[in-house]
């Protein structure tokens, strides 16, 4: 019989279309949290997010590759060349071994790479090996980049290499290396073909391994960018969407569940009991929220969990209990209380089981709403630097970008993406409760 | 498991409800805390019921019928003076044994809309009941309610079992309430103008549903009603109640036909009698208003309006209980 009821709601709810897009955008961010926390776990997002190994192959503030394809850019990848794949010519002596390293790689990209680094591997040698590094153009020059002693794990950033810079004629390695020397005047032009850094390795061991790396890093990297420490901004996205569900549903059920509860024990009981939860709230009414979560934050910790018990606490006795007792109030008078209390039933059964569900109907559209405004807190909070500690969330990112100075250096992507995932939520969420809201409460309809 | 019936104190006593010198008043305060003053809605109430018996409890509105209904199903404490049930005192009661009294008693309220539940289907409200006082198997709840539904004339139970009262008539509404008021297997029935806000076309058909029921049972049935004009057809005694006294009572056929406290008489010749003759009469009512509960009018209460009033005796005594015929009690001092 329950069943007829939630048929009849669904019928009628379909006869609006802002529901079905509601109830869409919901789905669809729900079988994305599902997803993002099947595919990366929360360990694993939380010691990536921190900075890692993983993320020193991504170049720095590259924009998504989407975006820079839709306005017909070419906007370089970032290039990997390892020296796996090289021939790589070796030769023993009396006490060590010569290894030459030819790292090629074709070059035709619309632009220059943001950065040059070259990764050395180097483990058990004895003595550290001595490296000599020269560039060859495909026009046939030659570059001499400078010798270095290598240790066990070795980074080169050619693009910080102040002298080569004042020999490339003022162009930042990565530009200058990689330019058309042919082409003088005005901005500088790649000159496409097979490039080569030449490693002339001079190693005091045998057998000892020798691993390069030549990252040459793009413009623009995944699906959703990266942000000033290499960090895939999609794993943030990703992540932020369960953090943001779950804060959203979990404040609204505590406050929405606590709050309800507690209005119908005043309502019911009267007297001593009512008064006191009404001074209680009115009191609490005029604390507040924000600062004292600042607060917290601030002398306490940030964890999103301890945010989380402070919202719901605060929001116990809230002004809705005001709403919820004024509800309750006639129904508490209504015949089939005075019949329950007539047939003996319990207090607690006459609150639990007459008094709440006869408002439920009206709550549920509100509810609904409730739940992205404390998705919007939870990013508030973040914003405010009080976002979790560990968790990379929606919130986190717009702090990055904020104190990046993002927008002041056309990083755009970096706070649009966050911002309309937060604006996707909002929206589902808010068609859905008012479509929820023209069903329960007909008399809205003729608005 | 039931809850156990109540126990008896001594002998089973002749009356299955009685009410001793009863009292309910409902205080009055300022700011919370002073008290300013009672509402007299019942002041002195005696009365015993027989098991088996119909009765009637009749007076205008706000004579405090509907209050004394409550105090007997034990909703209101008595401020004074006890109600006894089986012979103990309600107020003697265990919170556990109030609550088997709670099956001992059945409730039908004035308004059959607003007495169910309208988030629950019939066979959910008939089961409250029956979940609250512990009968816990299904199948056994799932037979009581059938079985009740049938005594109220709503079969197929099947056809009503999964309707919300929404979708019920006025009638049926009624119908489904007396089934819960009578599920619990109750020795007594408080009936609250149980017809008033029904469609005259049902109002015979649920009054002689409840007789029948009552007769086959042999339950003790109260009304309250305000409806002096069918009260023959299903009351064996009657109660005429004014500003929270009974003033008079008898049985039926006698109090109808031989009227002795001047209210009675007031209220019975106000009554609509279908005679062509009348179209053209004036009647003579009872001028004046029922009097304020919260200061009731010193001596007989009804003194103010009464065509019989004695300067210096009705406005200065209580008129004592006088029984003027035979079994036929009337308290006015003209029976003296």
């Amino acid at each position: 019989m329950r069943g007829a009821l939630w048929q009849t709601g669904w019928r009628e709810l379909r006869r609006y279309p802002s529901a079905l897009m509601g109830m869409a955008i919901i789905a669809g961010l729900l079988v994305l949290a599902l997803y993002t926390v099947i595919a990366i776990p929360y360990p694993e997002a939380v010691a990536k997010w921190r900075g890692s190994e993983a993320w020193q192959d991504n170049p720095v503030n590259a924009a998504p590759i989407w975006l820079d394809r839709l306005v017909g850019g070419d906007a370089p990848r970032t290039q990997v060349v390892a020296s796996e794949a090289a021939p790589i010519e070796e030769r023993v002596f009396e006490g060590g071994r010569r290894l030459r390293i030819p790292l090629a790689f074709d070059y035709d990209a619309g632009g220059f790479p943001s950065e040059l680094n070259l990764f050395l591997h180097a483990p058990g040698h004895e003595q550290p090996p001595f490296v000599r590094l020269a560039w060859h153009t495909p026009d046939g020059r030659e570059i001499a980049l400078g010798g270095h002693r290598i240790g066990a794990d070795e980074r080169i950033s050619i693009s910080q290499d102040r002298a080569l810079e004042r020999r490339l004629g003022g162009l930042a390695p990565h530009i200058g290396l990689l330019a058309d020397p042919e082409r003088e005047e005005g901005q500088p032009q790649v000159l496409p073909g097979r490039h080569t850094l030449l490693l002339d390795v001079l190693a005091f061991d045998e057998t000892a391994a020798f691993d390069a790396e030549l990252v040459l890093y793009g413009r623009v990297h995944g699906i959703a960018g990266t942000d000033h420490q290499r960090r895939e901004l999609s794993l943030a996205l990703l992540w932020g969407t369960p953090v943001a569900l779950a804060f959203g549903l979990l404040a609204a059920v505590g406050t929405t569940v606590t709050t309800l509860a507690i209005a119908a024990v005043g309502v019911w009981y009267r007297g001593w009991v009512d008064a006191t939860i009404q001074r209680l709230t009115e009191v609490n009414m005029i604390l507040p929220v924000l600062p004292i979560l600042v607060m917290v934050g601030t002398l306490y910790s940030t964890s999103i969990w301890l945010m989380l018990g402070v919202v719901v606490v605060l929001g116990i006795f809230s002004a809705s209990i005001k709403m919820y007792r004024a509800m309750l109030l006639p129904i508490r008078e209504a015949p089939y209380i005075e019949a329950a209390r007539a047939y003996g039933a319990s207090n607690a059964r006459i609150v639990l089981r007459y008094l709440i569900p006869r408002i439920l109907p009206v709550l549920i559209p509100t509810f609904v709403t409730l739940i992205p405004s404390f998705v919007f807190l939870e990013a508030s909070l973040a914003v405010l630097g009080l976002g979790d500690p560990l968790l990379p969330t929606w919130g986190k990112v717009l702090n990055d970008a904020q104190s990046q100075s993002a927008l002041y250096n056309g990083y755009y992507y970096w706070v649009i993406s966050p911002a309309l995932l937060l604006m996707l939520t909002g929206l589902g969420f808010a068609m859905l409760g008012f479509a929820l809201d023209r069903v329960f409460n007909p008399r809205l309809r003729s608005l | 498991m039931s809850s156990p019936p109540i126990p008896t104190a001594g002998d089973e006593p002749a009356h299955l409800i009685a009410a001793r010198n009863l009292h309910t008043w409902f205080e009055l305060r300022q700011w919370g805390f002073l008290r300013v003053g009672a509402v007299h809605a019942v002041d002195g109430v005696d009365f015993a019921l027989a098991r088996g018996e119909s009765v009637a409890f009749v007076g205008e509105s706000g004579c405090g019928k509907s209050t004394l209904a409550r105090t007997l199903l034990g909703l209101h404490r008595p401020t004074r003076g006890e109600v006894r049930f089986a012979g103990r005192s309600l107020g003697t009661l265990s919170g556990r044994q109030l609550k088997a009294y709670r099956a001992e008693v059945g409730y039908v309220q004035q308004d059959p809309y607003g007495a169910l539940p309208p988030f629950l289907d019939v066979r959910r409200i008939l089961a409250e009941p029956l979940i609250v006082h512990g009968v816990g198997a299904r199948s056994e709840r799932e037979r009581r309610i059938r079985t009740a539904l049938e005594e109220v004339r709503l079969s197929p139970a099947d056809e009503y079992l999964g309707k919300f009262p929404h979708m019920l008539s006025g009638g049926q509404q009624q119908r489904v309430v007396i089934a819960r008021a009578l599920i619990l297997a109750p020795r007594l029935v408080v009936a609250d103008e149980p017809v008033s806000m029904l469609d005259a076309s049902v109002r015979v058909e649920i009054l002689e549903l409840l007789r029948r029921i009552q007769q086959e049972r042999e339950l003790t049935l109260a009304f309250i009603t305000h409806d002096l004009s069918t009260v023959r057809h299903y009351a064996e005694r009657i109660f005429v109640m004014y500003a929270g006294r009974v003033v008079e009572s008898a049985a039926v056929d006698d109090l109808l036909d031989h009227p002795q406290h001047p209210y009675t008489q007031a209220l019975l010749a106000a009554l609509a009698d279908p005679d062509a003759a009348n179209a053209t009469r004036l009647r003579e009512v009872p001028a004046g208003e029922p009097p304020s509960l919260l200061r009731p009018p010193a001596g007989c209460r009804f003194h103010p309006r009464c065509p019989h009033f004695m300067a210096g005796l009705c406005d200065r005594d209580d008129p004592p209980e006088f029984e003027p015929r035979s079994g036929h009690r009337s308290a006015c001092w003209l029976h003296r």
